[in-house]
């Protein structure tokens, strides 16, 4: 065994460290290069742009107030100044569809952080100190998960009178719990790797090796669930001011434009009606799908870091 | 007890001062847990009552097959375990059952270096902030400071500075592993826990790799606990070696006589398997032991090693053996020489 020859001068250590290190790629660029692979998840990308951007932009370029009625216009048919048409207090549909996507994406958002905070916070405990921590936590994650959802939604929202924010924290609370079982997955696996026994010896506090050290590395899978996530709670706030429970009129939001689907009448006479918020929910939702499974492609581990 | 022959050795050889580390009858097991109420249903015996010493400025190295608790056994010094029963003195300080705060400042004394170059690295951080760690940790020095001293590292083991902001899966193994051994000198050490330290690497790596821990040692008069599988690594870098069989000390003595004379009939054992080196060196017997390794849960009674050993005799069956001293400074736990 000679000597090494990194001990050689070093213009020699030099180009021989280049040779070995190659081209250049950041995690970035490799996660972004996978991901514009997926066309499906750059479509929803796209799609996703254009529903958040015209969301946020409704009141300049909605064409109309989504709150003026004018019952002699009553469920028009699309025509030059009403593009989709008019609801049946003679609303137009577009700048209710605008306005509406505002309060949808909102909620979906909202309570997406919401339960992914609580989540987050809850798995890596349990998932880092285990033991008895663990086991309470989880046990608490089982009892949540087996309410059964959607009539304690119902219930919850009808004793709370429904308002917006009541809505959002009732999702938030009921829905953590896949995102608290990922990342105390995430953790148990990752807390064994020898850079949190390396931080440990470094003298390192728990909270700096939870947030700092592990938390980076487990963040792929929940940005993935979270991404579901959001199209998740559209749906389910479409589905409750579907059912009248939701986000109360005026306000217009996805779901409660579709309540009057409901009517025969208007379902026969005015298909625009019922069908441009459905289709709004569907693209929306499906968007958000495809931006996840593009996500979960792109931030596999296994692809990223060999 | 072991103990004692261990503590009356060193006050004859050598002054106590001389001790950086010293580990009395330390156990290590970890519960095994079964059914709902997790109720505990048995122990696995990683580590049961282990003593040895380093003194300042040596290498010890910590030899035995994979799962014989020479890697827990680390990892418990370093106080990553929690100790079931034992000692470590530290410079003299007892460490063994320290709160995390209190042992805060020991955490700058020892350090690790890790097995696998590739988890033991955090793929998400730069280098250059990995190495910052530990001064940020501390609370050590200024931005400038913290910068010089990373750089000044990474030439220590032989990478460019520059590449102090390149990610962990830009670099080989070897690299990898030699930005570990930088981050383990980041808090200036006096004793380098080396758990494996290149049995991930390849063979050509492996000597550059010990040959800067050799390097680095004369430079900071480090001290090492080296931990190893490989008999011909233990050999090259370490000046006292101790050989472990399913979690009990079996034989502890320096390089030479290690080699030359072992005793225990485990210690034979494993070295009459090392391959030949060279041609013209003498033909070793070879010993074969025969079954495997008994499982460290339920360990046998007696003498660990009596189920495969050849010489085995009745009471080896019944009676541990203790770790006696022989010879000055060569410590064996075997019936046969009592």
């Amino acid at each position: 065994m000679g000597k090494p020859e990194l001990n050689l001068p070093n213009e020699k250590g030099e180009k021989r460290i280049e040779q070995t290190l190659g081209k250049r790629r950041s995690l970035l660029s490799i996660i972004v290069a996978k991901f514009l692979q997926n066309k499906l998840a750059v479509f929803g990308l796209i799609m996703l742009t254009i529903i958040v951007g015209t969301a946020l932009l409704a009141p300049w370029i909605a064409p109309h107030d989504p709150d003026f009625q004018n019952l002699r216009n009553r469920l028009a048919a699309p025509s030059g100044e009403f593009l989709l048409g008019t609801d049946h207090l003679g609303r137009d549909i577009l700048s209710r569809l605008l306005y509406g996507g505002r309060v949808s994406l909102f909620v979906g958002f909202v309570a997406m952080v919401g339960a992914v905070t609580i989540g987050t916070t809850v798995g890596a405990v349990a998932g880092y100190f285990g033991g008895l921590v663990d086991a309470f936590l989880m046990r608490l994650v089982d009892i949540i998960i087996s309410f059964p959802n959607i009539f304690l939604l119902i219930t919850l929202v009808a004793v709370l009178e429904p308002s917006l924010d009541k809505l959002i924290m009732v999702f938030a609370f009921l829905s953590w719990t896949g995102t608290a079982r990922l990342v105390r997955g995430e953790f148990l696996t990752l807390k064994k790797r020898e850079f949190v026994l390396a931080a440990r010896t470094i003298g390192m506090s728990n909270t700096k090796i939870i947030f700092g050290q592990i938390l980076p590395s487990a963040m792929g899978p929940v940005i993935v669930a979270a991404t579901l996530a959001v199209g998740g709670f559209i749906l389910a706030e479409s589905a409750l001011s579907f059912l009248g429970l939701g986000v109360q009129p005026p306000t217009s939001t996805w779901g409660n434009m579709l309540t009057y689907s409901q009517s025969v009448t208007i379902f026969r006479t005015a298909w625009w009606y019922p069908t441009f918020p459905g289709v709004m929910i569907l693209l929306t939702v499906l968007s958000f799908n495809f931006v996840g499974d593009g996500l979960r492609d792109a931030l596999d581990p296994r692809v990223i870091e060999k | 007890m072991s103990t004692a022959t261990l503590n009356d050795s060193k006050t004859n050889n050598d002054a106590k001062s001389d001790i950086l580390l010293e580990v009395n009858g330390l156990k290590k097991y970890f519960p095994v847990k079964s059914g709902i109420l997790q109720k505990t249903v048995g122990h696995v015996k990683a580590v049961d009552d282990v003593s040895f010493f380093i003194k300042k400025g040596e290498t010890f190295g910590l030899v035995g097959e994979s799962g014989c608790g020479k890697s827990t056994a680390g990892r418990s010094i370093i106080r990553l375990y929690e100790p079931t029963d034992g000692q470590i003195l530290f410079d003299g300080e007892d460490i063994s059952y320290l709160k995390e705060k209190q042992l805060k400042p020991y955490r700058k004394d020892i350090q690790m270096v890790f097995q696998d170059p590739f988890s033991s690295l955090n793929p998400r951080k730069t280098v250059g902030t990995i190495l910052e760690e530990p001064f940020r940790v501390h609370n050590l020095y200024t931005k400038a400071e913290r910068k010089e001293r990373v750089e000044h590292l990474l030439d220590r083991v032989g990478l460019m500075p520059q590449l102090r902001d390149r990610y962990p899966h830009e670099f080989s193994g070897g690299q990898r592993q030699r930005i570990g051994i930088a981050r383990a000198l980041t808090l200036n050490p006096k004793l380098i826990i080396g758990d494996e330290p290149v049995s991930a690497l390849d063979v050509s790596i492996q000597s550059q790799v010990l040959n800067i821990m050799n390097d680095l040692q004369e430079e900071f008069g480090l001290t090492y606990l080296f931990i190893a599988h490989d008999l011909s690594v233990v050999k090259h870098i370490s000046d006292r070696i101790g050989v472990m069989y399913l979690g009990r000390m079996m034989e502890v003595t320096d390089k030479r006589t290690l080699y030359k004379n072992p005793m225990h009939p485990y210690t034979q054992a494993l070295l009459s398997a090392i391959p030949k080196s060279h041609p013209s060196e003498v033909k070793r017997e070879r010993i074969i032991l025969k079954g495997d390794v008994p499982s460290p849960s339920n360990p046998p009674k007696g003498c660990v090693f009596h189920t495969r050993c050849p010489q085995a005799m009745d009471h080896c069956k019944e009676i541990v053996p203790t770790l006696k001293e022989l010879e000055p400074g060569h410590f064996v736990a075997c019936h046969l020489y009592e």
